[in-house]
């Protein structure tokens, strides 16, 4: 055959092996600077894993939107929230006193927190906007401990990779990774708008992750597991989304 | 080709140009045939080639990954079939306008007894996927363009042809639904040429802005990219209607590849030659 020459077979051969050898490396690096998501088995993991690694390299450190006060929607949307059980009821009854956030996996000093001591630590608020992935938003101001400060009093061992976070309904669950975690903004909120932080919008307790959709921001959470590994959190994709085909990362 | 849209300056010159191009073809004093027959000359670049393979590739990338976009975009959309001006906006809030279609959530108030099944979760992470693909395609064929001519060469209207007589000329000759000259398989004509460097230009570039403007990360990197679109419910109604003219310029288009010959336009994109022409033995 005329068509290939011997040195476009060398060449392409070399380029070929440079190209495997290439993504071999770079998925090497990419493991190793975290920019992996859990996820990235799925069906339509690879773009996934794009989306993700492109965001971390953009974002780590970048602070999601404020506004202004006057910015505040006047009406905000709660979104349907499935019956919340006898349990909760009791515990709403009694002023949430009863309510514990408790903090364990990989953790020099596991601990657990009342609403009320949470209440007593330094505290953050900001103005940002929740926005769903069905398209619908709305501007807030959240007040609430910065998730920062909570690791930081349970001493996070230091290969912790992932903050796993449970509601009180049990079927949903997610992660962060340590970028959202450590983010200045992140934060175990109990206040909106200059009140309790409504039931409805997720009260007593619920997790802000402003950089990602609303998923992210887990209602009625109970429970923070701090982890070096997924894999143990029911299916391994590191939260109940992807369990339900949704994508762990929800920063777009 | 030496003059730059030969077929566009006018009649003489795209003949000879085209004449020019096959007496090279045929001129090999030993012609060698290949297995299938076909003519094999002493340099394949000297083929004359409709479409370059480049373009070819990234044209089918683009029509995969723009019908997945399309697809799984139409299923997000149905989560919620309204739309707002501004920053914010949800059912408890004045839309700007709402599709009178189903929705896959029971919150929102369509008028429908029933409700769609949920595709958000699917569609959500095939709609990024194929935008990478979109957008890394979309790059090599910018690199391709600018370096090796093809959207000055190719795409660039001429001057004359930009001329109100000029243009007025070959809207007539669009409106009459006629079937182009052979001529006009071998080169773009002025509406073709100004289309598409819309489409590649403004319209694509405007999907990915206001697409990427309503991402909660990416905006915490660049804030501008929905500041300066008004906040991000503008950006997503934005974005519904960028799409919308890509799709109106999809069906166009396929409806005047109907006209010029679907068979010989869709063989060149595949082939890279059309598929009646003078350079079959």
């Amino acid at each position: 055959m005329s068509g290939l020459s011997r040195r476009q077979l060398i060449v392409g051969g070399l380029a070929t092996a440079a190209g495997a050898s290439g993504l071999a490396v770079a998925a090497k690096l990419a493991a190793r600077y975290g920019l992996i998501p859990p996820d990235s088995g799925v069906l339509y993991g690879a773009g996934e894993t794009l989306t993700y690694a492109a965001q971390r390299l953009l974002t780590r450190h970048s602070l999601a939107r404020e506004f202004a006060s006057s910015q505040i929607s006047q009406y905000p949307f709660a979104n349907a929230v499935s019956r919340l059980g006898e349990e909760f009821q009791r515990l709403e009854k009694g002023a949430f006193e009863e309510w514990r956030l408790s903090v364990d996996g990989m953790a020099a000093r596991p601990a657990s927190f009342s609403v009320a001591q949470l209440r007593s630590f330094p505290w953050h608020s900001q103005i940002t906007e929740i926005a769903c992935e069905e398209g619908w938003s709305y501007v807030a101001e959240w007040k609430g401990v910065p998730l920062a400060h909570i690791l930081d009093l349970v001493e996070p061992l230091p290969q912790v990779r992932y903050v796993v976070y449970q509601s009180f309904q049990r079927y949903w669950w997610d992660s962060i990774d340590m970028a959202d975690a450590l983010h200045p903004q992140t934060l175990v909120a109990y206040s909106m708008n200059g009140g309790e932080l409504p039931v409805k919008f997720g009260g007593p307790l619920r997790l802000r992750v402003p950089r990602q959709l609303g998923y992210k921001s887990v209602k009625y959470i109970t429970r923070l597991t701090l982890t070096e590994n997924l894999k143990g959190f029911g299916k391994g994709l590191g939260s109940a989304a992807p369990e339900g085909g949704y994508a762990w990362y929800a920063g777009i | 080709m030496a003059t730059p849209h030969s077929c566009q300056t006018g009649g003489g010159t795209a003949v000879a140009g085209r004449e020019s191009a096959g007496s090279a073809q045929a001129s090999p004093a030993a012609p060698v045939l290949g297995k299938n027959g076909r003519e094999v000359g002493a340099d394949p670049a000297q083929v004359r080639m409709r479409h370059a393979a480049l373009v070819r590739v990234t044209h089918w990338l683009i029509t995969v990954s723009f019908l997945a976009l399309l697809v799984t975009g139409v299923e997000i959309l149905i989560s919620h079939p309204r739309f707002y001006w501004g920053e914010t906006g949800n059912v408890n809030t004045t839309p700007l306008f709402t599709l009178r279609i189903p929705s896959s959530r029971g919150t929102v108030p369509t008028g429908y007894g029933y409700v769609l099944p949920d595709q958000n979760g699917w569609s959500r992470y095939l709609h990024f996927e194929s935008a990478w693909v979109a957008v890394l395609t979309g790059l090599a064929y910018l690199l391709f363009g600018f370096l090796e001519g093809h959207f000055r060469r190719n795409l660039l209207p001429v001057s004359s042809d930009l001329s109100p007589k000029g243009l007025a000329r070959a809207i007539a000759r669009h409106l009459r639904f006629r079937r182009p000259s052979e001529e006009e398989a071998w080169s773009y004509n002025v509406i073709q040429r100004v289309t598409y460097l819309l489409v590649i230009f403004v319209l694509f570039p405007m999907v990915i802005w206001t697409g990427l403007a309503m991402s909660p990360g990416f905006t915490s990197a660049v804030p501008s990219a929905v500041g300066i679109l008004g906040g991000r419910q503008s950006a997503r109604t934005l974005h519904f209607f960028v799409s919308g003219l890509l799709v109106l310029f999809l069906f166009v288009h396929v409806f005047m590849v109907f006209l010029a010959g679907f068979r010989s336009r869709v063989g060149a994109m595949i082939t890279g030659r059309p598929a009646k022409g003078e350079e079959r033995a």
